[in-house]
């Protein structure tokens, strides 16, 4: 591994990139083990080389309640075929000793079970840069913030439309790395169109932070990274891609491709 | 039976007590708020107007108004003489849960968040159900109140509990088959979970147990606390005296907590919670997460917990559907360690033979959750011996359960049952032969 700095560093140089190519960075959501361990390291691997800036690897976990019915097949599939805790966290060291910068993204009792001391020491050994945490809020992360500190990884919490403004301030000052913006109320899915609520939650987060800030939930081809990109600093792709992945690796690269041009405004639309 | 009238009512529950979790919802390290962010603003307007209305004269009126002329409280206390030839002599008494409107306690806790759900302005409510009787219950007050009801039910659930819904569409909710995961009780909790995040804005979330973020676990403990009050006085003045043991089957702890609750500062008083032990702890076909988990967030609260040592939650065997759970109220967690509560568990096989007792001696046909009370009774009767008194929450009837049961003892010609799978031949310690299940 060359990489130098720490996790939130690293993580930080992702935005610097983007924004000096005058563009949102592009993050990919695919879940660890699906379709097989081996499968999925290539597949994120092939989001990396398509145009990916940053990967966030999903932890397969069995009651998965942010997540629409696309991303509960992958990881179902993913734990019938015997994936592991330290499956997903070999994956990011495999990425990271290739140059890939990667986050997990997790529900957070498989980390609670794992320690949550060990699981930051580990993650941060392998390269990993943060962790999202779709069902843990700051209020009851001390532990989780102590551990992601001492090993400079980025604690990444999500804000929503319905976050009052006391707790995107209180969520924000919390964070490191950047600021997962989930642009509607719902599970994650790809829809037709980006929510309004994703221009204003942004809006507001920004009045509280100076973090970067993705958006994620809904997005589903270069049109909408496109739009969402005139307004986020991070486009976050999720289910499309993990529909895209069903089909296999020339999929994931042609949709990565086409999101890759959306984030730099360059996709002539569908 | 106990005189009909008590000066205890629902609206008390809610007074608070000397037994509160901290102001994020914490019972020590149990508890808390592991959820989404995109529900704590709801959670947040839950506790708020929770709060007041438990200050709020008009609401408690209503509230006690309507336990009483709707759902018929006070429920009775019942010595059981037969059944106590049966525990070693010592006295039996049932309380009478069973006897309220719609068949189960869970009628107290949906008619307070019906009534809280018409004070925040929503139009709608969900709620998960595993046996079907809390499902049954917020049908019935969505109906009574006017409110659209949907209703999240594990396939394998609404197979073996397919009278209750039956009777949740009669009622004229949409009964929603969970396809995902296990097929049960979990599973319908993470498809109410994913509709409440997409329709928070009108819709409120009825949880059936005392579980889940803050405030649910306090919320809906005080909504059954009304169980306790009721006892407590009930017994002492037929009585003279409090019980030496107060019993209650622990799925998500509703119940449990709802009796205990009233009894906690009362030293002499042993609690003991039962657990759905399927076939045996030792199995691992069981959903006893007290004596079988570990630590653990599920379903937005840290508590005792079924899970493999990735944290994967595990797949629940009772035959119970109300306890086919894996995992557990926060308070009960904080009231394990303490010692104050003790849980322990109950097989398919102890439940089923106590449910044919129950019927047998008292002509009572118990839910097959509240079997592992009167299981549980039974047993602590026989070491106890004579001079002993056990209140036993006896917390729903068992029409729901008659095809379960019928399949069980084989007292029906078993084409003229749905299809399911039958039950195992014998239970996993030996203990009983299946001839010793005719009824």
């Amino acid at each position: 591994m060359t990489a130098t700095g720490t996790g939130i560093t690293r993580l930080a140089e992702v935005f610097t990139t983007a924004k000096a190519e005058d563009r949102a960075a592009l993050i990919a959501y695919l879940p660890s083990g699906y379709p097989t361990i081996k499968g999925s390291l290539g597949l994120l691997t092939q989001a990396l080389d398509a145009g990916a800036d940053l990967v966030e690897v999903g932890l397969p976990y069995s009651d998965p309640v942010l997540d629409g019915p696309v991303i509960q097949h992958a990881v179902d599939a993913a734990l019938k075929g015997g994936v592991r805790v330290r499956d997903t966290l070999a994956i990011v060291e495999q990425l990271a000793e290739r140059g890939g910068r990667a986050v997990v993204m997790t529900y957070w009792n498989p980390v609670l079970r794992y320690g949550v001391d060990a699981f930051a020491r580990d993650l941060a050994a392998a390269g990993g840069l943060g962790v999202i945490t779709p069902d843990l809020v700051p209020d009851e992360a001390g532990s989780w913030l102590a551990a992601a500190d001492r090993e400079g990884l980025a604690p990444i919490f999500l804000v929503a439309p319905s976050s009052s403004d006391e707790r995107i301030a209180s969520t924000t000052a919390a964070t490191r790395g950047f600021l997962y913006a989930a642009s509607t109320m719902g599970v994650t899915g790809a829809r037709d169109a980006v929510s309004d609520t994703a221009t204003s939650l942004v809006a507001r987060a920004r009045t509280h932070t100076d973090l970067p800030i993705g958006v994620g939930l809904g997005v589903r081809n270069g049109a909408q990274a496109g739009e969402v990109a005139t307004f986020a600093d991070g486009v976050i792709v999720g289910s499309a891609l993990v529909s895209a992945a069903e089909h296999g690796r020339a999929a994931v690269a042609r949709l990565t491709t086409e999101l890759a041009a959306g984030v730099r405004g360059q996709h002539t639309g569908r | 039976m106990t005189s009909a009238s008590t000066a205890s009512t629902a609206s008390q529950g809610l007074a608070g007590t000397t037994h509160e979790p901290d102001d994020t919802g914490h019972f020590g390290r149990w508890g808390g708020r592991y959820m989404p962010e995109a529900l704590i603003a709801a959670v947040d307007e839950v506790a708020a107007e929770y709060e007041k209305a438990r200050h709020d004269p008009a609401f408690l009126a209503e509230l006690d108004r309507l336990q009483r002329d709707y759902a018929g409280r006070p429920s009775p206390v019942t010595d059981a003489r037969r059944l106590s030839e049966h525990a070693g002599g010592a006295r039996i008494l049932l309380k009478r849960e069973d006897l309220n409107h719609t068949g189960s306690h869970k009628i107290n806790n949906v008619l307070g968040q019906a009534l809280l759900t018409k004070r925040m302005g929503k139009t709608r409510v969900i709620a998960e159900t595993g046996a079907g009787q809390h499902g049954v219950a917020t049908a019935t007050a969505a109906a009574l109140m006017g409110l659209e009801c949907m209703v999240y039910m594990g396939e394998v659930d609404t197979e073996r509990q397919a009278l209750n819904v039956a009777r949740m569409r009669l009622l004229g909710a949409e009964v929603v088959p969970v396809t995902t995961g296990s097929r049960t009780l979990k599973d319908a909790l993470n498809e109410a979970y994913r509709d409440w995040v997409a329709s928070v804005g009108h819709t409120h979330y009825i949880l059936g147990t005392a579980a889940g973020p803050h405030p649910f676990p306090r919320m809906v403990r005080d909504f059954h606390r009304v169980i306790g009050l009721e006892a407590r006085e009930q017994v002492l003045a037929a009585y003279g005296r409090l019980p030496d043991a107060v019993v209650a089957c622990v799925g998500g702890g509703s119940n449990a907590i709802g009796i205990f609750h009233p009894f906690l500062d009362d030293a002499d008083v042993r609690l003991i919670g039962y657990e759905a032990a399927g076939d045996g702890v030792a199995t691992g076909r069981h959903a006893a997460s007290i004596t079988g988990g570990t630590p653990g967030a599920l379903h937005g609260a840290m508590s005792y917990l079924l899970q493999d040592e990735d944290g994967q939650t595990l797949e629940t065997h009772s035959i119970s559907a109300g306890l086919d759970y894996p995992g557990v109220g926060p308070e009960h967690a904080f009231l394990a360690d303490s010692g104050r509560a003790s849980y322990e568990p109950v097989t398919d096989a102890e439940a089923m033979d106590a449910f044919r007792l129950l019927c047998r001696t008292e002509g009572i046909i118990p839910a097959i959750e509240s079997a592992h009370a009167i299981a549980g009774a039974v047993r602590l009767g026989r070491t106890l011996g004579p001079e002993a008194t056990i209140l036993v929450n006896l917390s729903g009837r068992g029409d729901k359960d008659v095809d379960t049961a019928a399949r069980w003892f084989g007292v029906v010609d078993p084409e003229s049952l749905p299809t399911e799978e039958p039950p195992p031949a014998e239970d996993a310690d030996g203990a009983v032969a299946s001839g010793e299940r005719e009824l």
